[in-house]
């Protein structure tokens, strides 16, 4: 049958049960657009700036597991993509992009929106394609979903030039897949297992620190069988977080730069850290050459190039951590561990990172807390970057899976707004609430028009402090209370703008508001803007200053503590 | 730990646009030092062979060879340093001469097994082969004369006896087609 390129991009999205797409057409990608109305079971998204497509790809994406898909015309619509290619690139979220070019003839000539994309995000893609003939759309779409979201999933970027949209082939479906250069290896060496189950049974002091990668394999089941089996304590990492309840007993914590104190010092005492599917980040390791030096390390990552990069392990695993664990589980041993489980209790108490001062000032931390509690920490939360993000990472008790969307590896600010977008279109039925910062927001805001367009009821909790706070923050510790750049005196009234679009918008000022807000939000089946005026100077705690260690960490001032 | 040293990488390629690109932004971005790059065609009709030599201390080889096997278009990566190889590299060599060093220079040239491959009024050429040290000695004997320009592919290299690994690649269908 004779086909446009057009319609086979369309045909092998559907292939790979694309149902959704986010994006904005301008003129090389516009012979695209034009077939989008033969194909109703694709739905397009209208975003108002194509970053705002990646990051609702990549919100999709963690959502449903499945790639988030984005289009983006060639020139400047395709590099407003890349900040959240090179989000998802760093978080490992599955992500195909179809990117319009000029005509393949002009290549290379500087043509009107030419730019070389492949070129631009070769190193924030797992892999990118140039298509410069019709008949490999569909093999090249078909590699680019099976590489997007397999192994460590990514972003993989296809480039497709305008006349080739417009090119009629005699069409034939894809054939199997050739990237002879390609196999993850998912099993595990059995060798490999039996020794990491060998020094789980030996250890007295373990513990697990569980990242991204439980959530990416859904190996939330066999996490809780080995926690339990062998009552080993679980620390999450940031994007690990929600991958176990945090209402379990063995639940605790996640680590690092602005992580729990007693989950730091419990890696730093254990005698085994059992790292799953995570990377050692420099915010969990600060030094790396002074990180947890008392305890043997198991690695179990599906990407061998993680293993050995930031710290040195006794035990690698490389293999996707649900098979791994799958069968590692049923060689370990039952185990109480009461003394290390007490010693954790202990630190908790003399660590209390999570108490909330007693104060009548309305804290950004007492909002999290709040939303945490009126939810039943049931929603899915999506944050920008900065300290609310910390704060709702610290004060939501997450009991769902695969419910905290934030951008950890690339801190993208602006993340909380189209995030959101693509993690209620995964889910439209599901409560999600954006934790917002007012100079994130900022960043994104323009989608509060998709947002009303789709009648997406999201919620949004701007924690406004009138700040860049963790700049600022940074800039009373370390450079004296200089705030250079940092205020936002010309902060829009959220509310009014929320009212532009049609949203509904709540100002809040007083302690005493913050529950009836968040339930009037969710009482409203649409989407609501709430502008909590917290504190302006509420700093996060604790607080490891990069590169040091656990022992340099600052812990909340009893000054602060303390005030009324 | 063992500090910096050289170590010889080979990998098997797809031989397609941007594939070296996307191998040298790899070594850029992770600020890996490649000190010699070289690269042909291979037995397989659509894969190239690749020899890099790399500057660093035995993770930096390993992490280098991960990374390259990361890449997809990267079939496969042997990091032959330790194994028993042969390496060899090309170099053309233009030195200056005139009627009282040229004797002189030829038998620097022989005991090197090197060639004359061009002469002129006031210069030479000289090509060579041999492993990196050979053909820095040669380039250094030669500059006592005067070395005005050097030209060297880089080192290629191989293991030696028969214990090359059938390549998965070989057998995949589009390698098959393009060789057939
Ligand atoms: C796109 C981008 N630009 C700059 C930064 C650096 N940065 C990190 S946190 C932060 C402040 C964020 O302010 P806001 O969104 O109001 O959150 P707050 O820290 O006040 O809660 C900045 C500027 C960043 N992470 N991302
Ligand atoms: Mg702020």
């Amino acid at each position: 049958m004779i086909k446009k390129g057009s319609q086979i991009v369309c045909e092998s999205l559907l292939r790979e049960g694309c149902d959704v797409v986010f994006g904005i057409p301008g003129g090389a990608i516009l012979p695209l657009y034009q077939a989008l109305p033969e194909y109703p079971e694709l739905r397009h998204i209208l975003t108002r700036h194509e970053q705002g497509a990646s990051l609702a790809a990549d919100g999709y994406a963690r959502v449903t597991g499945k790639p988030g898909v984005a289009f983006a015309t060639s020139g400047p619509g395709a590099t407003n993509l890349v900040t959240g290619i090179a989000s998802a690139q760093m978080d490992s979220v599955p992500v195909v992009i179809v990117t319009g070019q000029v005509n393949s003839w002009t290549i290379g000539s500087d043509a009107f929106q030419e730019t070389d994309i492949t070129g631009i995000t070769l190193p924030v893609t797992k892999h990118n394609f140039l298509v410069m003939d019709a008949s490999e759309i569909a093999s090249s779409i078909k590699e680019a979903f099976h590489i997007a979201n397999s192994g460590r999933p990514g972003p993989v970027l296809v480039d497709i030039p305008r006349n080739v949209f417009i090119q009629e082939i005699e069409y034939e479906e894809p054939g199997e897949l050739n990237l002879p250069g390609y196999s993850p290896n998912f099993s595990g060496h059995s060798g490999q297992i039996r020794k990491a189950a060998h020094l789980i049974n030996e250890s007295e002091r373990p513990v697990i620190v569980a990242g991204h990668g439980i959530i990416i394999s859904k190996a939330y089941d066999e996490l809780k069988e080995l926690a339990e089996r062998a009552q080993i304590p679980v620390i999450t990492t940031l994007l690990g977080i929600s991958c176990f309840p945090e209402d379990h007993v063995l639940w605790t914590g996640w680590p690092g730069m602005h992580g729990m104190a007693y989950s730091s010092f419990a890696i730093e005492e254990a005698d085994l850290i059992i790292a799953l599917g995570m990377r050692f980040d420099d915010r969990i390791t600060g030094d790396p050459s002074k990180f947890a030096l008392n305890s043997k390390k198991i690695h179990i990552d599906v990407d061998p190039s993680e293993i050995g990069k930031n710290i040195a392990v006794d035990v690698p695993i490389v293999g996707d951590v649900k098979e791994v664990l799958t069968r590692m589980n049923t060689q370990i041993v039952a185990a109480t561990h009461p003394a290390w489980l007490k010693r954790i209790d202990v630190l908790k108490k003399d660590h209390p990172s999570l108490d909330i001062p007693e104060t009548s000032k309305l804290l950004a931390r007492q909002v999290v807390k709040d939303l945490s509690e009126e939810t039943k920490g049931g929603a899915t939360i999506v944050t920008g970057v900065g300290q609310h993000q910390m704060w709702a990472a610290q004060h939501y008790r997450f009991k769902k899976p695969c419910t905290f969307l934030t951008s950890g590896g690339s801190g993208t600010m602006g993340y909380e707004v189209p995030a959101a977008m693509g993690a209620q279109v995964a889910d439209p039925d599901s409560t999600v609430w954006s934790i917002a910062g007012d100079g994130g927001f900022q960043m994104t805001l323009c989608e509060l028009a998709t947002i009303a367009e789709n009648r997406l009821p999201i919620k949004f909790a701007i924690l406004n402090n009138g700040f860049l706070g963790m700049v600022r923050q940074w800039q009373e510790i370390f450079f004296d209370s200089s705030y250079v750049s940092t205020a936002y005196t010309g902060n829009p009234d959220f509310v009014r703008l929320a009212e532009a679009y049609g949203i509904k918008g709540i100002k809040v000022t007083d302690k005493t508001q913050v529950k009836t807000a968040i339930t009037e939000a969710m009482e409203h089946d649409g989407p609501v803007l709430i502008d909590f005026i917290v504190e302006q100077e509420e700093n996060v705690y604790p607080m490891i200053p990069s590169g040091m260690t656990v022992y340099d960490m600052i812990e909340e001032p009893v000054s602060e503590k303390v005030t009324t | 730990m063992k500090s910096s040293e050289k170590h010889t990488i080979t990998a098997l390629v797809e031989d397609r646009a941007g594939v070296l690109n996307r191998i040298s932004s790899m070594f850029r971005r992770r600020g890996y030092n490649i000190s010699s790059l070289a690269v042909g065609k291979s037995e397989s009709a659509g894969l190239s062979r690749m020899t890099f030599v790399v500057d660093g201390d035995a993770k930096t080889v390993e992490m280098v060879v991960k990374n390259l096997h990361k890449l997809v278009e990267v079939i496969k990566v042997a990091d032959i340093s330790e194994e028993n190889a042969v390496s060899r590299e090309l170099a053309l060599i233009r030195v200056k001469c005139d009627v009282a060093t040229r004797s002189e220079i030829m038998q620097i040239v022989d005991i090197f097994r090197a060639k004359i491959v061009d002469v002129s009024q006031d210069t030479l050429i000289v090509e060579v082969t041999g492993n990196e040290d050979k053909v820095n000695s040669l380039v250094d004997l030669l500059d006592t004369f005067g070395v005005f320009e050097v030209m060297r592919t880089g080192t290629v290299a191989m293991s030696r006896g028969a214990s090359f690994e059938q390549d998965k690649a070989v057998t995949s269908p589009r390698i098959l087609e393009n060789a057939s």
